[in-house]
């Protein structure tokens, strides 16, 4: 057993953050509130860096690296609030797209390594909780500004399953949809799905389906840990320099407690993640039912881990916390967002229940 | 063996973590009593029935596998002994009666004690010949243990030391042979300075034991009166004066591990689970309203058992523990509770029941009062919570 990060994967996460430190500012966070884009400058630095495409495959220009090479990238992305679609691009599409090659596909992929073109996933799979990605059954994050469109048909009455289609932006109707957080560029997606838009039907849609929720799952969760990082530090910071009653309120035990609580939290969500990256990448572990509970797991621990680095933020920041002028809504909005997409808490809490039921008594669950 | 340190990310274990797994399962699986078959270990016969256990294990190496051969153990890392407590919580051996020693005391020894002292003091401990009990807390020094009292002075002949005041709660305290403990040196010290730490045999002249009934009605710990208790220097633990960085060093390496490892949880999860499915068909509106509690309680202890080998390859790769075993005890103290907390919400009204089923015991309502103390030993979590705000997130001390 090995559970730790390679060096290698532990400078490359260093370089990023050094890179969004710089780029992904508070005011740039701004910027981004005020006109949200799919594509920034900052988005073309992280493809040039290789991140953008880091799951697309050698032979079209990116990475060939995994979801674990990319879960402490993700964290730094949380941790800067990262407006670009990191998850929904090279998380999800990307590998998904490498599966199904074709020479459409293929173009995709390698502008997708290039910066070129962002993307958008929206499963629907009627059978259980992931059929809402977002907030709604049909609202889409990142929709508003992509360039490729990953999704789903809805699986007939009369038994036929969900069909996997990929289109351009040309081939669909984004309306937008206002969001708490204006970086989410939520919308809704018309389309109709063709022979020509189809990726994958039958048996494999679903199993890609099942794989997409998992790994949007562990994805999340991972930009999860890094929001609630970033929070927990800003609010440790304030409690250092706001004086009340002579003294820091970082040394009363009623604040410090409320932080240690949430720090305690993110500590034990992490290595849940970590595992989970890994075994989503492990050939015997990713379509089993121990690979869905690790899923699940990693976002029901993140998911409480930020909601409570959120609450206990705003609470130590007090009014000012509560201000347009503060920092520190521009991450608590994403933490919330992020928080209820792929699955709640308490969604994956059941998932995993009744995964384990099913294995003692098979009839069950 | 695979170094830590080198290769990718792999949670399987190797081929030699397996085969070692596999022998200490054909071990427990042909020697250990049936779950839940001896006396309560705060009984006498309990006690003499666990010690016996630790006998048998300890003549077949198997009751202190991280230990060097010399002292009784297999020499074996700290991955292979969270296999060995896997494998010992799954068939749900008899409970550590020589825990104290081995877990809290021994690492301690092994980094501060004279070869003289280990050769002495381990054999006995690994062979639960001589069960050790510990002597921190005073009726005035519990969360704020530099407060302590209970005072050394030089003995006449100056060959050791004559020991006053008192003990309490001193698990174990009851019925075992040894004690270790701080007692303060120099009284002109300010608190956490002055402490040194002491071994000595219950037995000796000036000290008394009285044993203290727990919540569950057993004695399962005891106040300890010293009344000029003569212990030779050789019984000195590191340096005089230097107790309370001795007692504090091990507590962030691996003993910040060992206390509690994570089969323990995992292992009540998931016969949670079972009592759940069980629930389902019996009560099914009340498992319904349980259903959330038993999920966070297995996910608590699956998070308690991935942190713990996160936290293991950190350590052999050279890395410390620190202030993040704060963050465990909570973590494990915590679970634990939620794990119980949870079984009694399924039995519902059966839960006050000592024996369930026609069974003469209730094991979930012994696991809750057990886990009931979780939150208060080792450190309140409350202190704890001080030292995860001061020491990992920097608050202001006070």
């Amino acid at each position: 057993m090995r559970f730790a990060f390679t060096e290698q994967q532990t400078q490359f996460r260093d370089a990023v953050r050094q890179v969004l430190d710089k780029e992904c500012t508070p005011d740039d966070l701004r910027d981004a509130f005020n006109a949200p884009v799919a594509r920034s400058r900052r988005w073309a630095t992280l493809a040039e860096m290789g991140v953008a495409g880091l799951t697309v495959p050698e032979a079209h220009g990116g990475l060939g690296l995994r979801l674990l090479d990319l879960a402490p990238l993700l964290e730094e992305a949380g941790r800067a609030a990262l407006p670009e679609p990191l998850i929904e691009t090279t998380a999800l599409a990307a590998p998904l797209l490498a599966a199904f090659p074709s020479d459409r596909v293929t173009g995709w992929l390698e502008a997708m390594a290039g910066g070129q073109i962002t993307a958008a996933v929206a499963p629907i799979d009627g059978r259980s909780w992931m059929a809402a990605p977002t907030l709604g059954g049909s609202v889409v994050a990142a929709a508003d500004g992509a360039d490729l469109f990953i999704l789903a048909t809805a699986p007939d009455p009369d038994g036929r399953r969900s069909e996997l289609h990929a289109l351009p932006v040309a081939d669909v109707t984004v309306t937008p949809v206002a969001s708490l957080d204006p970086t989410r560029r939520l919308g809704t997606v018309g389309w109709e799905p063709s022979p020509t838009t189809l990726i994958a039907s039958g048996d494999e849609a679903q199993s890609t389906l099942a794989d997409l929720a998992n790994r949007a799952a562990v994805a999340t969760a991972a930009e999860l840990l890094g929001l609630a990082d970033r929070m927990i530090t800003m609010a440790a910071t304030y409690a250092k320099d706001r004086n009340q009653f002579g003294k820091p309120i970082g040394g009363f035990q009623a604040v410090k407690h409320l932080l240690a609580g949430a720090q305690v939290k993110l500590e034990f969500a992490r290595p849940a993640v970590y595992a989970a990256a890994w075994s989503l990448g492990d050939p015997e572990l990713a379509g089993s039912p121990q690979g869905a509970r690790s899923a699940s797991l990693a976002k029901a621990y993140a998911s409480d881990a930020a909601t409570e680095a959120a609450r206990v933020s705003l609470q130590v920041h007090g009014a000012i916390g509560y201000t347009w002028e503060c920092d520190l809504h521009l991450y608590l909005k994403r933490a919330w967002a992020l928080a209820e997409s792929w699955g709640s808490a308490a969604d994956h809490r059941r998932r995993i229940l009744s995964s384990l039921v099913h294995e003692v008594r098979p009839t069950q669950g | 063996m695979t170094s830590p340190d080198e290769g990718p990310m792999d949670l399987r274990f190797t081929p030699d973590q397996e085969a070692f797994r596999a022998e200490a399962r054909a071990w427990l699986s042909a020697h250990a009593p049936a779950a839940g078959s001896l006396p309560s270990l705060d009984t006498p016969d309990g006690f003499e029935a666990h010690r016996a256990w630790e006998q048998t294990m300890s003549a077949d190496r198997w009751s202190v596998v991280s230990w060097p051969e010399e002292y009784g153990g297999r020499g074996v890392g700290i991955l292979e002994w969270l296999i060995f407590e896997e494998e010992y919580w799954r068939i749900q051996a008899p409970t550590r009666v020589s825990q104290n020693g081995i877990f809290l005391l021994a690492p301690t020894m092994f980094e501060f004690g004279t070869d003289e002292q280990k050769a002495r003091f381990l054999p006995p401990m690994a062979s639960g010949e001589e069960i050790w009990c510990q002597g921190w807390s005073e009726p005035d020094a519990g969360s704020d243990l530099a407060g302590i009292r209970s005072r050394a002075e030089r003995a006449p002949g100056d060959d050791g030391w004559l020991l006053t005041g008192q003990k309490t709660w001193a698990s174990r305290g009851a019925y075992a042979e040894w004690c270790f403990g701080l007692f303060r040196t120099d009284p002109e010290a300010e608190r956490h300075r002055g402490l040194t730490y002491f071994l000595l045999a219950t037995d000796s002249p000036g000290v008394t034991v009285r044993p203290v009934p727990q919540i569950d009605g057993e004695p399962g710990f005891a106040e300890i009166f010293f009344e000029d208790v003569f212990v030779p220097d050789s019984q000195v633990l590191g340096d005089v004066g230097q107790g309370w960085s001795v007692a504090m060093a091990t507590a962030g390496s691996e003993r910040g591990l060992s206390l509690r490892s994570p089969a323990r949880y995992t292992e009540a999860a998931s016969r949670l689970v079972s009592l759940y499915a069980e629930h389902l068909d019996r009560v099914p509106n009340r498992a319904a309203r349980s259903a959330d509690a038993v999920a966070q309680a297995w996910m608590d202890a699956e998070a308690y058992r991935l942190n713990t080998y996160w936290t293991a390859c950190r350590v052999l790769a050279g890395g410390t523990v620190g202030p993040e075993a704060s963050a465990n005890k909570i973590h494990w103290s915590e679970t634990d509770l939620a794990i119980y907390r949870a079984a009694l919400g399924l039995l519902g009204p059966e839960a006050e029941l000592t024996g369930v089923g026609g069974a003469a015991g209730n094991p979930w309502l012994d696991g809750f009062l057990f886990a009931l103390a979780g939150p208060i030993y080792a450190g309140t979590n409350e202190i704890q919570r001080n030292v995860v705000a001061e020491r990992l997130l920097g608050l202001p001390r006070g």
